[in-house]
């Protein structure tokens, strides 16, 4: 295993405690739109999508790359408004 | 830009999702949180995209298509997003979600074909591996979860005998392909066959699932796009993708054990007791065989309603679907007005999502200290004139209490059956979503009102004025 490799695994398992001691305290009201926000978060793949996108040099890479693009804007995009949408029915809420 | 700026940039991104996930999980700063996520996200993709740029990594060609890709994902997004009616928002979160995992899949299936021809490495090739599995089952599997939540499909389970070892062979299969792909390398057509066998699995693994558990399914495939993401992170070294899909990826798992926690079941009793299958038990048809049902007429019971102290309204999905959130809230102010104190008694799982009955009340203003959870009503019920169930079913059946051998037992239940009167605004007898006959309908305190929930409370609501 690399130096480089061991860095990447860092981040990913002191990730894993940040995301379970983050949210530990939700309350049940919240389960739904907090699904929902962090359905958008994972559309951050739309990074990865643009890197394959615009250095692709065959069909096969402007095929998938374009199709990824589109599919992970679509995450992001209808993630955040639809966690909006559903966030905004809380308001007027006095807790 | 430096790699160095670049790593600082995507850095304030993962900073801004984290906190914007811990204000997610407040009710005070739910909304505000969703934000500075989504501030996060344009950081980290903007900086993607300086970056390429400044590299001189965009073709020409890539870049009109990436161009044009961001447009039309965008508009999907934002239509999909803004038009969809709040009942049907858990199937678009499963869109969503799919399209998610599916993208994970593509890039990983791109990343896959560029390096077999160099003989990569077990440690280059896996993340690629599992991001083309988690993202393809995550994509068919939310595709299903979609058709059923939207009637698309029967939303009953889809069981067969034998099905689950037909899934394990599934698996199995999956992981001899993986297995050749990382050992053996350059196979051909594996990675095709591995793609197909994630979509095939992601199919036979919701079919058995039933309607009602579909937001517990939703979750833990949200945690897999977001492993599938993490993944993508290592194809492509890149820290914004490692950290924003593991949280995720570690969040979405713990969500999934809650929200099944609240169902009172466990996550193995959600995913594979297919819950829900229209069997009635023997105990269960037996119970309803033979007794009758008292239908009422909405003067009488608006009558009632109108001289009573105490009346608690328990909404479920009867309620969203009609759309009745605001003939509901017009019905008890007008009781408030005769002076009967009203409460909304909310259970966790009421709806086709947890927190889907606040959602819809507050969209009508109803007050929110008139929303009452399970726990802080409970007792209450006992001392309450009328109980007033709109198009609720599972969440109110003393099955859950009483009846061992029923799927829905063990499921903290609204005690309804200690209220003095109980009152059904129905459709049908049909049971409800998890499938069982529900004992309460034949009790002798219960008077059902027929009918399509809107309507009916617009009846009562004319009846409680003429009282």
């Amino acid at each position: 295993m690399t130096t480089e490799l061991l860095t990447l695994v860092t981040y990913f398992v002191l990730a894993i405690f940040v995301g379970i001691e983050v949210i530990s305290k939700v309350p049940t009201i919240l389960h739904t739109p907090l699904m929902s926000g962090t359905n958008a978060i994972h559309g951050i793949i739309l990074v990865g999508a643009l890197i394959i996108a615009g250095s692709a040099q065959d069909p096969l890479g402007y095929v998938l790359g374009f199709v990824a693009v589109v599919l992970a804007t679509t995450n992001v995009v209808g993630g955040f408004v639809v966690t909006d949408r559903m966030l905004e029915m809380f308001r007027g809420r006095k807790a | 830009m430096s790699r160095l700026l670049l790593q600082a940039l995507y850095l304030v991104a993962a900073v801004l999702f984290i906190v914007g996930m811990k204000q997610l999980s407040s009710p005070r700063g739910a909304r505000r949180g969703n934000w500075i996520s989504a501030v996060g996200m344009v950081i980290a993709l903007l900086t993607t995209v300086i970056n390429l740029v400044l590299l001189h990594k965009f073709t020409a060609a890539g870049a009109v298509l990436a161009v044009i890709g961001v447009i039309i994902g965008g508009v999907v997004g934002t239509v999909g997003a803004r038009r969809v009616r709040m009942t049907a928002m858990p199937q678009m979160v499963a869109l969503f979600n799919g399209v998610g995992g599916g993208a994970a899949a593509l890039v990983a299936v791109y990343e896959l074909t560029y390096i077999l021809g160099r003989h990569p490495s077990a440690a280059e090739s896996f993340p690629s591996v599992f991001s083309i599995v988690i993202g393809g089952v995550s994509f068919a599997g939310s595709m299903v979860a979609f058709a059923k939540l939207q009637e698309l499909m029967t939303g009953t389970p889809i069981t067969y005998p034998g099905q689950q070892v037909v899934n394990g062979l599934i698996a199995a299969a999956i992981l001899g392909f993986a297995f050749a792909l990382i050992v053996i390398a350059n196979v051909p057509l594996a990675f095709v066959s591995l793609l197909v066998l994630a979509l095939v699995l992601g199919v036979a693994f919701v079919l058995p699932i039933g309607g009602a558990d579909m937001p517990v399914v939703i979750s833990l495939l949200n945690a897999f796009t977001g492993l599938a993401v993490a993944a993508s992170g290592f194809i492509l070294d890149n820290f914004a993708l490692i950290v924003a899909g593991t949280l995720v990826g570690a969040s979405g798992t713990l969500l999934t054990l809650l929200m099944s926690q609240a169902m009172g079941r466990s996550i193995a009793n959600v995913l594979f007791a297919a819950v829900g299958t229209p069997v009635a038990g023997p105990a269960g048809a037996a119970g309803s065989e033979g007794k009758s049902v008292r239908a009422g007429q909405a003067d009488d019971i608006g009558t009632m309603l109108a001289y009573s102290r105490r009346v608690i309204i328990v909404p479920g999905y009867g309620l969203a679907v009609a759309q009745a959130q605001h003939v509901v809230r017009e019905l008890a102010d007008l009781l408030e007005k005769k002076g009967v104190t009203v409460d909304y008694a909310i259970h966790p799982v009421a709806g086709r999502m947890p927190g889907h009955m606040n959602v819809l009340l507050a969209e009508a203003n109803v007050p929110y200290e008139q929303l009452k959870e399970m726990d802080a009503i409970n007792d209450e019920f006992k001392s309450t004139d009328v109980v007033l169930v709109v198009g609720a079913n599972d969440v109110v059946n003393p099955a859950a209490r009483n009846s061992p051998g029923s799927p829905i037992y063990g499921m903290p239940i609204l005690n309804v059956d200690d209220a003095h009167n109980i009152v059904f605004l129905k459709r049908s007898m049909r049971p409800g979503f998890a499938g069982i006959d529900n004992e309460l309908l034949y009790d002798p305190k219960t008077i059902m009102l027929f009918g399509d929930a809107k309507d009916s409370l617009t009846k009562l609501v004319a009846a409680v004025k003429a009282a």
